[in-house]
């Protein structure tokens, strides 16, 4: 099971880093969300994917699936849901004023 | 056990809720965030007595004793890195107040300082490796805003670039972090330590140890600093100065930590990489810093050296060395900041920040060009200032390790830096003053901070001798990871 879902994640983050290196800010966002997905799925993972209950003690189970990784793949979505939802902002933003959501097309006007 | 080292963490964080609420009132918000920034000195520099004279602190949240809970740890390395972080964004606070303007405040700027700083001390004190990064997190989040607060054409084009960044690097400390949970299934650096030296660290813990220097080093702009100089001249002087004083030095202090206590038993091969990263990025630095003529691409470049010269003291890894990449830690952190506000009193003054425009300044500013001409020398390091004794420290070090190709690039960035400040310093301050009059800008207020921060520069120079006290304590405890370990699993 393991193997597949590693499988999985390597698409995920081929897809991911393809579209980061994109050149409409969009399909960035796109690509970093699909990051976003890989690494928790990653997280998951690398817990080891053995059966056993849900982590709810009412479950009264003999074993239950590790707990601490579930906790920090939550703790991880909702820091990159803020951040993409900054990022879109930010992209729409950019877009109003530079009036291109092509990175190349941003450049002109020296830092 | 006490509560005091949650406190640089509690204290921007309340202020920061508080500032939420005061919007239109700048001036109580003002008041607000400097006593904070006071309150939250004090408390840094009780911390370092404590423990100066009872060891190394720890807090364990909740009471859940580690490795199961999340535990604040407060050693030498830390708190002085928290009280160098307090004395600095107090200055830059001040310096906000007259450069910042109405506009940027009445929209959070002052919440966003003191997120930014619960982010910093956050990541300096805690002991548990997704904590950090959440707490990096925090910083990051507050930098996104800051960076991109007011919202000029610039700005929003560097932000993106700036985000795209850190979130591509966050994605990659998680990933990390995975591969570390699934190797040794602990999350506590001491425990964390203590697994990774019972599984003889090879194989795929170098591997993760790569992997973690490659995060840190996207945020310490350590060899990966592509998207620094750009960045960085983007937003307004003050936060430029917070970002060059603090923002680096944080992943400079992840790299430390890790690269101390973690990944410490092949240093054949991680410190190796650490050692040619240190040499590529005082390079490109130095090139950077000779190539460009505008004020804020200079002391952008300026930042890069100093980093890889503090990674360039983690490499050789001796006990001198370890001391020095301290000393010079804490003073960076210092002459960076003071280095900003002047950059940005010169710019303010002259009204652009090409030097080509500029000329003949210290007739006008006879104040702010000496104290600009001293900060340039503590920054090369010549003898009575606060550079000398950690260059002097790292370079004894390196040299007893026979790092001697090392030795001298480090030396000749100094002189790279020494001669990129001096053409500020020549291009602004001497020659002829440009044909356009330019009106005299008033810079009472932040002369004072800057004056102010001058002074500490020359303290921390002549009083070195007290300064290395408490310096070598830090370098212990780097020194030998079984003092940390053992002062977090006591039981």
């Amino acid at each position: 099971m393991e193997i597949l879902i590693a499988l999985a994640i390597g698409v995920l983050f081929t897809v991911g880093a393809y579209l980061v290196l994109s050149k409409s800010l969009l399909r960035i966002l796109l690509g970093t969300t699909l990051l976003a997905h890989g690494v928790h799925l990653l997280l998951l993972t690398m817990a080891g994917l053995k059966t056993g209950a849900s982590p709810l003690l009412g479950e009264q189970a003999d074993n239950y699936v590790d707990p601490l990784p579930q906790a920090l793949i939550l703790t991880s979505i909702v820091i990159s849901f803020g951040v993409s939802a900054f990022f879109i902002v930010l992209a729409y933003r950019a877009y109003r004023s530079a009036g291109t959501d092509d990175v190349e097309g941003s450049k002109g006007e020296r830092p | 056990m006490s509560n005091l080292l949650v406190l640089p963490i509690l204290i921007p964080l309340a202020t920061a809720v508080i500032l939420i609420f005061l919007k239109e009132k700048i001036r109580l918000q003002r008041v607000i965030s400097a006593l904070s920034g006071l309150l939250n000195i004090l408390i840094a520099v009780l911390l370092v007595t404590r423990v100066h004279s009872e060891g190394i602190q720890t807090l364990q949240m909740g009471g859940w004793l580690p490795p199961y809970g999340i535990v604040f740890v407060g050693d030498m390395f830390a708190v002085l890195l928290v009280m160098m972080a307090s004395i600095v964004s107090f200055a830059i606070l001040c310096y906000s107040f007259s450069s910042i303007g109405e506009q940027r405040e009445r929209f959070y700027y002052y919440t966003f300082f003191q997120f930014l700083l619960v982010g910093v001390y956050g990541s300096f004190l805690t002991g548990d490796i997704f904590n950090l990064f959440v707490f990096f997190e925090v910083m990051l989040i507050s930098s996104y805003a800051l960076i991109s607060l007011g919202g000029t054409k610039l700005q929003l084009r560097e932000t993106s670039k700036y985000l795209l960044i850190n979130i591509v690097s966050s994605t990659l400390f998680v990933a990390a972090v995975a591969y570390l949970y699934a190797a040794v299934g602990t999350l506590n650096m001491a425990h964390l330590s203590q697994r990774i030296a019972e599984a003889g660290q090879g194989g795929v813990l170098n591997v993760i140890a790569v992997l973690f220097l490659i995060v840190f080093s996207l945020k310490a702009g350590l060899f990966l600093f592509f998207w620094l100089p750009g960045s960085y001249s983007a937003p307004p002087a003050a936060v430029r100065a917070l970002f060059g004083a603090l923002l680096t030095k944080v992943g400079l202090y992840a790299i430390i930590r890790t690269f101390t206590l973690l990944f410490v038993n092949d240093p054949g091969f991680t410190h190796d990489w650490i050692a040619w990263m240190a040499a590529a990025t005082m390079i490109l630095g130095s090139l950077g810093a000779v190539a460009y003529k505008d004020i804020p691409r200079i002391l952008n470049y300026n930042i890069i050296i100093s980093v890889g010269f503090v990674a360039f003291g983690l490499a050789a890894g001796t006990a001198d060395s370890m001391n020095g990449a301290v000393f010079y830690l804490l003073h960076d952190m210092l002459a960076k900041g003071l280095m900003f506000i002047l950059g940005g009193m010169i710019i303010s003054a002259a009204g652009t920040d090409r030097l080509g425009n500029m000329g003949g300044m210290i007739r006008k500013y006879p104040l702010l060009g000496w104290m600009f001409f001293i900060l340039a020398l503590a920054l090369v390091g010549i003898p009575p200032l606060s550079g000398f004794a950690g260059k002097i420290m790292i370079l004894r070090g390196a040299l007893s390790e026979g790092m001697l190709t090392l030795s001298l690039i480090g030396l000749g960035s100094s002189f790279m830096v020494l001669f990129s400040l001096m053409k500020v310093f020549r291009l602004a301050f001497w020659g002829n003053e440009p044909k356009e009059e330019q009106p005299k800008v008033s810079l009472k207020a932040a002369s004072a901070v800057a004056a102010g921060l001058l002074l500490l520069v020359i303290a921390m120079g002549i009083g070195a001798e007290v300064v290395y006290t408490y310096v070598s304590q830090a370098g212990d405890v780097l020194a030998s990871p079984a003092l940390y370990i053992e002062a977090i699993m006591k039981e």
